[in-house]
């Protein structure tokens, strides 16, 4: 597991150095969010109704913006020849790489979401809900996206690749954050929305990392 | 210890590169890969490191590991050097150390593969400041920071000049003295010892 812990944390090193992927998610995040009430006017029952609607679509497009650089850095130096001579198997080399990418991109994301609430007039009730749902969701994010960022991995431009390829896997976890947070406004509570949303994302970490090394396989051919 | 190609067939994009080759390298050997540009040379080393699946024939690493596969008992220098430019030439070494060698390297044994490339003065260098030169050595002092018994390198001497050439020779040199296995894809004529030369003639295109 030495090397495991060694290569999360070169990921984050080289997160907090580089620095470029996490601004431009959090930048993009934060430039949606705040167009959406000058385009939809003024009207705050309106926007306290699609709040969680506009944070999640926001999030999730906010956070593949910054998936193509989980594998394609490392491909591009040779670095991902290397890794993949180490003992670690390729599934956990993955599985290194999205959590990184997770700590440094979807953590950020899911506590940058509450600041933006205020901008949608989003019900005071719903902050702590919306907190729960984006940390319990992002994981998915990292995990699911790190299979699309493994198979486009050799393609120049790839990211509208990228996005047809991730954006289906997401919308569940769309599906389910939103209703985790919507229903809290609601009589029924958010409990089985919630609890769906985080078994999405336990299947995506132990899942995600096996289908993105098969496809590294086939990308060191 | 013996690595031993039997009959293989190597395919890429639906040429056939190699084509039925056979060959051994014993322990405290090197075994030198001559041929002409787009022979298979890499194409070549990277089916013996396990990244390429054959379409026939295997490659076994016999009294090696029985537990790991080749790719896991092998350096590979490629074309690449695998080197973080936002991360110092010491960073760079400690990360390939401890992720290779499975445990975080001794600061000693770094500083003695980075001494050994000639890179002692540049320690804390920031490795986005490099030349082509120097980058090519840290990715070779890799082979020093973590033991393998098989060694793959492919065209180790680009950008090197001639006592850096040395010192790549020296260190394969002595990874073989002491029952290690190289196999060196190269254009220059190195002074490696305990070497056979393996020509790779090109393949003509499939009618």
């Amino acid at each position: 597991m030495t090397s495991f812990w060694a290569l999360v944390r070169r990921d984050l090193r080289l997160a907090v150095r580089e620095g470029g992927a996490i601004g431009t998610a959090l930048g993009f995040f934060l430039v949606v969010v705040s167009l959406m009430p000058l385009g939809l006017g003024p009207d705050l029952n309106l926007l306290a109704r699609i709040a969680a609607g506009i944070l999640w679509i926001a999030l999730l497009l906010a956070a593949l913006l910054s998936l193509n650089r989980i594998f394609e850095a490392d491909y591009e130096d040779g670095t991902l020849d290397v890794l993949a001579t180490g003992s670690l198997p390729l599934e956990l080399v993955a599985a290194a790489k999205a959590l990184a990418h997770w700590l440094t991109t979807g953590i950020p994301l899911a506590l940058l979401a509450p600041v933006l609430g205020i901008l949608l007039n989003l019900d005071l009730g719903a902050y702590p809900v919306l907190v729960a749902t984006t940390l319990a969701g992002t994981p998915a994010v990292s995990f699911l996206g790190a299979i699309g960022a493994a198979l486009t991995v050799k393609a120049r431009r790839g990211g509208l690749l990228l996005a047809l390829v991730v954006l289906p896997l997401y919308v569940p976890t769309l599906i389910f954050g939103i209703s985790a947070v919507s229903a809290t406004m609601g009589p029924s509570g958010m409990g089985a929305a919630f609890l769906i949303l985080t078994a999405i994302s336990l299947a995506a970490v132990v899942l995600g990392p096996i289908a993105a090394a098969a496809a590294l396989r086939i990308q060191l051919q | 210890m013996q690595l031993i190609a039997e009959d293989l067939v190597i395919e890429r994009g639906g040429r056939i590169v190699i084509d039925g080759l056979s060959f051994s390298v014993s322990e405290g050997e090197t075994l030198i890969l001559s041929g002409a540009n787009g022979a298979g040379k890499t194409t070549l080393l990277r089916t013996i490191a396990g990244f390429i699946r054959p379409a026939s024939g295997t490659v076994q690493l016999d009294g090696g590991d029985g537990e790991l596969t080749i790719t896991e008992q092998a350096h590979v220098v490629g074309h690449a050097n695998a080197i973080k430019s936002s991360m110092t030439v010491f960073e760079n070494a400690a990360f390939w150390a401890e992720y290779l060698g499975g445990q975080a390297a001794s600061t000693e044994r770094i500083e003695r593969a980075l001494h050994h490339f000639g890179l002692e003065d540049l320690v804390e260098f920031p490795a986005a400041y490099l030349s082509a030169g120097q980058r090519r050595r840290l990715g070779l002092a890799r082979l020093l920071l973590a033991p393998r018994a098989l060694w793959l390198l492919d065209e180790p001497t680009v950008s090197l000049d001639v006592a850096s050439s040395d010192r790549l020779v020296a260190a394969v040199n002595d990874h073989t003295r002491t029952g290690g296995l190289a196999i060196v894809a190269t254009h220059v004529p190195l002074a490696l010892e305990r070497a056979r030369t393996l020509t790779i003639a090109s393949q003509r295109m499939a009618a």
